[in-house]
């Protein structure tokens, strides 16, 4: 049995999420990926922004820093820059991530700094109240979509892969063993890491959407995951709708800091 | 005597910074502060720190309190539309008590307004601009030389309070060059390194009102958030918790004004035309100042070099002797509607000015003439 309590801080619990919800699944996904990687618990420093993913530095036992909204990664980013040593993990949602913060998301990945940025994507503004994301789908239902959903969405994974992110990788809650798998993937890259988790609101999403239990929310998340090597098989028109799973990128490229120090110190003269 | 450097206002601001030990600057660049992070990339890996030009001024300000909260002394500059676009974090470096400093080279606003221009149109902003009540510490030089001491004076306040300063200059003094002695006897104040016992430590836990926060990564994991906390920095949103905290967060400051205060006064001793003004300005009421006092006339002039807190005890005694009090700024009179809530209203004349020039020793001669 996998010891929870060695990474949790068990006086926060009950965690706030809601009963059922993927967020307690990808918490502990990371959590095992964590303890694969071995570190002390005083090298890893989680960061989170705002929204219910966010909520999850509260409940590990690392150094944490909830944020504002959309402002982890460049929180994150000069933490890394004041201590390149530490092991900078930063949890995020859909909303935080890709709309108010999408501009650091891009950016961030383009330097390739050494962040692991686990992303809860449930496709909803859950702590508000089910206002549309990013990533709602086309057609869906929520509280500012009442008519039913007209904007595109972001394929996350493109988006990281677009800016130059050096590991790319997209799970879902219904497959716990295979998302844990990629973020410690991902947190053994030295550079920038997306892990792409999809995860199920059925509280906020869900019921605006014939989905009211968890199970029948992770489940239309099971019936449309379909892993990257099994899409290359399939024609464009079958992949609409589905959740493309699997590593898209992981490629070695020089990472920032390190480029910093060897480059601009060194020509600088400088050096600690 | 110390060695003598010919500065550009900007640059003294990063020669000083990095003096007081500021180790990680992140900013993004905009007219007319942008040679404060221009030196900052040149100095900081020469000292073994570190510059990164980021995004936008959100996440430059973002990053720096990521930096101070990992043990780096950090700073971001930037002028108007930037500050405007920093309030939120710098409302987040109250509430998370962060030590850092944020520059604002005021210009012209609002909007895009009038980047080559001066102004003083930020100091409410400096103020007020976050929401919600807070506390806040703002520091304004005169000169160069002033600037260079100043910003290391910002520091030292930033990490005795643990509290964001807010460094306002002016495109005057960005962009002007003058004298500057550096002397070698400056007073550091380094990052406060805290122990304890891990399984019970209390980042918030306060000593004097001012929190005992660790730095991240030496050993003492602690949790930091912009929600209200209590001192394990976990959010308590508790009625009682929010008064406690925004009442301790002011004393913090409040209580020590003998500290945080600093103003100039000259001219004649409790005048009877007192000038008040701040920043650049400043210097063309000392000059108006001296005119007036050759010509015989009762004058004097109060400096504030930090406008927040306002220093209210001081000039609330000088405006009791002095029949008028002149407040002359480069706007439209942030200062001097401040006054009002302590001077005596028909004592204030208010001489504002807004077309990206400076206000004259002479109209403020002859101002001060006419209302005598």
């Amino acid at each position: 049995m996998f010891d929870y309590s060695k990474y949790l801080r068990m006086d926060k619990l009950p965690h706030i999420w809601c009963y059922g919800c993927g967020n307690g699944i990808i918490l502990k996904g990371a959590v095992r990926a964590i303890d694969k990687m071995g570190w002390d618990k005083d090298s890893v420093m989680a960061v989170s922004g705002i929204g219910c993913s966010s909520r999850a530095t509260g409940y590990v036992d690392f150094n944490s820093l909830h944020t504002l909204h959309g402002r982890a990664i460049p929180y994150a980013t000069g933490i890394k820059m004041s201590r390149p040593d530490l092991n900078v993990i930063v949890f995020t949602g859909d909303g935080d991530a890709t709309a108010i913060g999408g501009n650091h998301f891009i950016h961030a990945a383009r330097r390739n700094i050494d962040l692991t940025v686990v992303l809860f994507n449930n496709n909803i503004y859950g702590m508000t109240g089910g206002q549309y994301s990013p990533t709602t789908p086309q057609g869906y239902f929520a509280s500012t979509a009442p008519y039913g959903h007209i904007d595109p969405s972001f394929d996350i994974v493109q988006l990281a892969m677009g800016s130059g992110a050096t590991f790319v990788a997209r799970s879902t809650v219904a497959n716990p063993r295979e998302m844990e798998k990629f973020i410690h993937e991902g947190l053994k890259n030295k550079g920038f890491s997306l892990i792409e988790v999809v995860s199920n609101c059925h509280e906020r999403f869900g019921k605006r959407n014939k989905m009211k239990s968890p199970y029948e929310m992770i489940e239309w998340i099971r019936s449309r995951a379909v892993s990257k090597v099994k899409a290359e098989t399939m024609e464009p028109e079958e992949l609409e709708g589905k959740i493309i799973t699997g590593i898209f990128r992981q490629e070695t490229r020089p990472e920032y800091v390190e480029a910093y120090d060897s480059f601009v110190m060194q020509k600088a003269g400088g050096g600690n | 005597m110390g060695e003598i450097k010919f500065l550009q206002g900007n640059e003294a601001c990063a020669l000083g910074a990095v003096r007081a030990g500021l180790r990680f600057f992140g900013g993004y660049p905009i007219t007319p502060s942008s040679e404060i992070a221009e030196q900052c990339a040149r100095l900081l890996p020469r000292v073994g720190g570190r510059f990164i030009q980021m995004e936008d001024e959100i996440a430059s300000i973002a990053s720096i309190i990521g930096g101070s909260l990992a043990g780096t002394k950090s700073m971001t500059a930037t002028s108007g539309p930037g500050f405007s676009l920093m309030q939120e974090a710098l409302g987040y470096g109250i509430m998370a008590e962060v030590p850092f400093v944020v520059v604002n080279v005021m210009r012209g606003g609002p909007s895009t307004g009038h980047p080559t221009g001066p102004s003083q149109g930020d100091i409410m902003q400096a103020r007020w601009g976050t929401h919600g009540d807070h506390p806040v510490i703002a520091l304004y030089p005169e000169s160069v030389p002033e600037t260079y001491y100043e910003i290391i004076r910002a520091f030292n306040l930033a990490e005795r309070f643990r509290q964001p300063v807010v460094f306002l200059m002016d495109e005057i003094l960005g962009k002007m060059n003058e004298s500057v002695e550096i002397r070698d006897d400056i007073e550091i104040i380094p990052r406060r390194k805290i122990e304890g016992d891990p399984s019970r430590y209390a980042p918030y836990a306060m000593k004097e009102d001012i929190p005992q926060t660790a730095n991240y990564g030496e050993g003492l994991r602690f949790h930091v958030t912009g929600l209200f906390h209590d001192e394990t920095g976990f959010p308590d949103v508790s009625g009682d918790n929010i008064q406690r905290s925004i009442d301790r967060m002011f004393r913090k400051i409040e209580e020590h004004e003998d500290v945080i205060g600093k103003w100039e006064e000259t001219g004649t001793v409790d005048p009877d035309i007192l000038l008040v003004s701040v920043g650049t300005q400043a210097r063309s009421a000392k000059m108006a100042c001296k005119e007036l006092n050759r010509e015989g006339i009762s004058a004097g002039v109060f400096r504030p070099v930090t406008v927040w807190p306002f220093p209210e005890k001081r000039l609330a005694e000088l405006s009791r002797k002095a029949k008028k009090v002149l407040i002359i700024e480069m706007n439209k009179g942030q200062l001097a509607d401040e006054c009002r809530k302590f001077i005596d209203g028909d004592k204030i004349i208010a001489l504002n000015q807004l077309n990206s020039e400076m206000i004259s020793p002479r109209e403020i001669i002859s101002t001060a003439k006419g209302v005598l």
